[in-house]
């Protein structure tokens, strides 16, 4: 008798206890700081990059920083676009709308993160 | 540092930040009880993660940073507890969370028992009603809980017993 009432007891707590959405605000506001330091990390990189490219035996290690950098900056358009997903739900009159819509942001953010670098 | 492997774990943060971002939300808002307060606790604890993330990471071994990431959370909160408390201007119930989370159409429908499990969680210790907190909110296993609270997995295994007895106690 004691374990289905164990068990009604752990039910009731994920009810109360349910997840919280943070608000988009907060999203912003902490991908903003997040972004802020890494384009420091982008900026330092630069700066190695002029000194070191006149040295070919250093241009291996530009490309693979290159191909993190590019991780980075797509981990952060993922970030921006997800943050922006309900607002793009709201405004959509189909689910294909949908989709053109979130691509068309990913496209855009895509081109901000480019322009920055 | 070298500008590759600070890019390397700027991208790594990135993926923790956005995996756990719901969990630390979670956890500020039922632990402080309001949204304002949960949302500065929230972004201090990613600053301070970022902060020690290479540490961390290195020693985490491959093990999840979900417990370190509660861990400062729950430090954090503990600061703004004992600094609000110096400052009796600005009190703090510290288990508003619990019911403002809930709206009245959430409690109809016959849900009288959740109304009465979320006045029993607010007279449980604090420490078992984190452990409860980590444990349904989040949905941490003993050892992560084990982890975020600085116990041992035994320890950590009666805590949850004794809160969850506890809680049958005061609902029944």
């Amino acid at each position: 008798m004691s374990q289905p009432a164990h068990m009604d007891i752990e039910t009731m707590l994920r009810l109360a206890l349910a997840p919280v959405d943070p608000p988009d605000s907060l999203k912003m506001r902490v991908e903003t700081t997040l972004q802020e330091l890494t384009d420091a990390a982008v900026d330092e990189l630069e700066a190695w990059e002029i000194g070191a490219m006149r040295d070919p035996r250093n241009w291996v290690r530009p490309l693979a920083a290159g191909a993190v950098g590019v991780s980075a900056g797509t981990a952060l358009v993922v970030l921006r676009v997800r943050a922006e997903r309900k607002k793009r739900a709201a405004a959509s009159s189909n689910p294909l709308d949908l989709v053109g819509r979130t691509l068309r942001a990913a496209a855009g953010e895509a081109r901000k993160i480019a322009r920055r670098d | 540092m070298d500008p590759q492997h600070k890019a390397r774990l700027d991208a790594d943060f990135s993926d923790l930040y956005r995996v756990h971002l719901r969990d630390v939300y979670s956890y500020a808002y039922y632990r402080v009880g309001n949204h304002h307060d949960a949302e500065d606790l929230t972004e201090q604890t990613f600053l301070q993660a970022y902060r020690h993330f290479e540490r961390a990471q290195a020693e985490s071994d491959g093990r999840p940073l979900r417990p370190w990431l509660i861990r400062i959370a729950h430090n954090l909160a503990a600061n703004l507890y004992r600094d609000r408390s110096r400052r009796p201007q600005t009190p703090i119930d510290d288990t508003t969370g619990l019911s403002t989370m809930h709206t009245t159409e959430d409690l109809v429908e016959g849900r009288d028992e959740l109304a009465r499990i979320i006045e029993a969680i607010k007279q449980l210790p604090e420490e078992r009603r984190e452990a409860l907190i980590m444990r349904f909110a989040l949905g941490m296993d003993n050892r992560e809980i084990a982890r975020a609270m600085g116990k041992s997995d035994g320890a950590t295994k009666v805590l949850l017993h004794r809160a969850i007895k506890q809680l049958e106690g005061l609902v029944t």
